[in-house]
């Protein structure tokens, strides 16, 4: 067989894969080059989706920034609002309520609940498990239908603010979120069964896609993707913000870094993260949940309308924005697919010099090529759901 | 391992190159010369007090009307130690290179690209130094401070 293949004339194959193709999220293509089925080489190019992100930042007061932020990562918005709030507040040097921290807690990991949800959905239904989909999908709608419960919006979705939150908990909001984990919890075991030990799920996903952890360090990997090469690194453990510190729950690891093992890993980091909002839910305590520094934080409508002090503060953070002292912060926090940092640069004006994103998804597309290579082309599309790739955050 | 050990030892080993070192709301920054930025990773990488072997992000500041105008800003993280360490190398609008870090972490490759596209700041070395999130053609570098926020750049469209 070797004889005859030796004689064939082979060439090698380019092929464009996206960027209109379904799993390219409309502005990534791959330039493929083929042998056969296998990949040869790989080059990933991101697109022009661009959105000028620090751009805009840098022509926006502080507070203007964050509905920004939440459309860099739409699927878990929630944990990029907290991460530029921590990071102007750690610029600022101020500390929010302990009521807050919780609240914010809350809000991440129902984020975190709804990315992972999202991502093993897709991932499962580009490969064919359209029931898995579906009943993500569900689940993933209940948990918005917290986040909505929380912030009052569904799409366009922002609820923390410099120095504080938009609001305190909807009333009820404990047994909502009873009701939505028990339901959850069903959903996660029915997509558990009929993905866990499938045969055609595991024979698509187990060896694809493996990277060791050195290796993954190297390429700067965070989040579950890391931690499925067996490395156990989360901010939320290793340099705590917020009350994580407080937080019972567990790392899950995995051993190939393969994409069997990223799939148990979100799998696991769901039931943590529901752990994580029931506890949190029965710690939390009563209080304020924003800052008393009207140079910060907005003083409430009624109290600019009747105070002539409230409205001088008011506008002040309106026009000239609030001014942090000059300096520059780097904070990191644990997002749906990694480190989200942002690093702040401050001349001590309304408005920062520099508001830079470290986005998880940036580190692990560059991989791509690394990931699939000697792979075959079917690889390429459960790899990169993998690595849950989000374009809004990718290229800013 | 506090704060002092990085910075001690980067004095020691480089006492040329550390111009300065500061700590700001517990972030160490360490501001260096760009000529020797190579030599520094791989002390950072290596050594093993430091063992910073994340390069978490690298990313370019314009301070416009300073000179020198340009400061790359790598953040390093050591897994070992649960250690940040912010490194600033100083670059000159005149002389606007720096050799690139890839062989240090495979993982500036992109990070490197990205400042290059948005900032023209040349990385020596880089194997494939070319824009990332802008096409080809496109003029200018648009993160720089005095590129205005508006300006429209023409639409291409496919040749044929």
């Amino acid at each position: 067989m070797s004889e005859i293949s030796r004689d064939l004339h082979t060439e090698l194959m380019v092929i464009n894969m996206g960027p209109s193709h379904p799993v390219t999220h409309g502005t990534v293509k791959f330039l493929a080059t083929l042998e056969g089925e296998t990949i040869v080489d790989l080059d990933v190019e991101i697109g022009y989706l661009h959105r000028g992100f620090e751009k805009m930042c840098e022509n926006s007061t502080w507070q203007q920034v964050i509905p920004y932020t939440d459309r860099l990562n739409y699927v878990s918005p929630l944990i990029n609002n907290t991460g530029y709030a921590l990071a102007v507040e750690k610029l600022l040097g101020i500390d929010v309520p302990e009521r807050c921290k919780y609240l914010r807690v809350i809000a991440c990991e129902l984020s975190r609940l709804a990315d992972h949800l999202t991502n093993v959905a897709a991932a499962g239904l580009e490969l064919g498990a359209f029931t898995a989909f579906l009943y993500f999908v569900e689940a993933r709608e209940l948990v918005w239908d917290l986040i909505e419960a929380l912030c009052g919006a569904r799409v366009t979705v922002n609820y923390v603010r410099i120095g504080g939150l938009k609001n305190d908990l909807p009333e009820r909001f404990d047994e909502k979120v009873k009701h939505v984990f028990k339901e959850v919890r069903r959903l996660w075991k029915d997509v558990d069964k009929l993905l866990t030990k499938n045969r055609i799920f595991i024979d698509r996903v187990r060896g694809v896609g493996a990277i060791s952890g050195e290796e993954a360090i190297a390429y700067g990997f965070t989040g579950p993707c890391l931690r499925a090469c067996g490395v156990p690194y989360d901010v939320r453990k290793a340099q705590p913000y917020l009350v994580y510190d407080r937080m019972d729950f567990e790392v899950p690891i995995g051993e190939t870094g393969d994409n069997y093992d990223k799939y148990l890993v979100r799998m696991e980091e769901m039931q943590q993260s529901m752990r994580i909002v029931e506890q949190a839910l029965a710690q939390m305590p009563d209080g304020p949940i924003n800052v008393r520094l009207p140079h910060v934080r907005m003083e409430p409508k009624e109290k600019i309308y009747t105070r002539i002090d409230s409205l001088i503060y008011h506008f002040k953070t309106v026009i000239e924005g609030i001014k942090p002292p000059p300096g520059e912060v780097y904070q990191a926090v644990e997002g749906g697919n990694g480190e989200l940092g942002f690093y702040l640069v401050s001349d001590g004006s309304g408005k920062p010099v520099k508001c830079r994103v470290r986005p998880p998804c940036f580190a692990l597309t560059a991989a791509m090529p690394r990931l699939v290579k000697g792979r075959l082309l079917a690889d390429i599309v459960p790899t990169f759901d993998m690595i849950n790739m989000i374009g809004g955050e990718c290229d800013r | 391992m506090d704060e002092s050990v990085t910075l001690k030892k980067l004095a020691q080993k480089f006492p040329d190159a550390v111009v300065g070192t500061h700590r700001f709301r517990g972030d160490d920054t360490v501001i260096v010369t760009k000529d020797k930025i190579r030599d520094i990773c791989f002390f950072l990488r290596d050594d093993p007090d430091l063992l910073y072997n994340f390069m978490m992000d690298l990313t370019v500041v314009d301070y416009l009307g300073r000179e020198p105008r340009f400061e790359v800003v790598y953040h390093l993280y050591s897994l070992a130690h649960n250690q940040r360490v912010r490194l600033k190398a100083l670059v000159p609008e005149s002389d606007l290179t720096i050799d690139s870090v890839v062989p240090v972490w495979i993982a500036a490759d992109w990070f490197e690209r990205e400042a290059y596209d948005m900032y023209g700041v040349v990385f020596q070395g880089h194997p494939n130094l070319r824009r990332i999130l802008l096409y080809e053609g496109f003029e200018g570098h648009p993160l720089r401070k005095d590129y205005p926020l508006k300006k429209r750049q023409p639409l291409i469209g496919p040749v044929n």
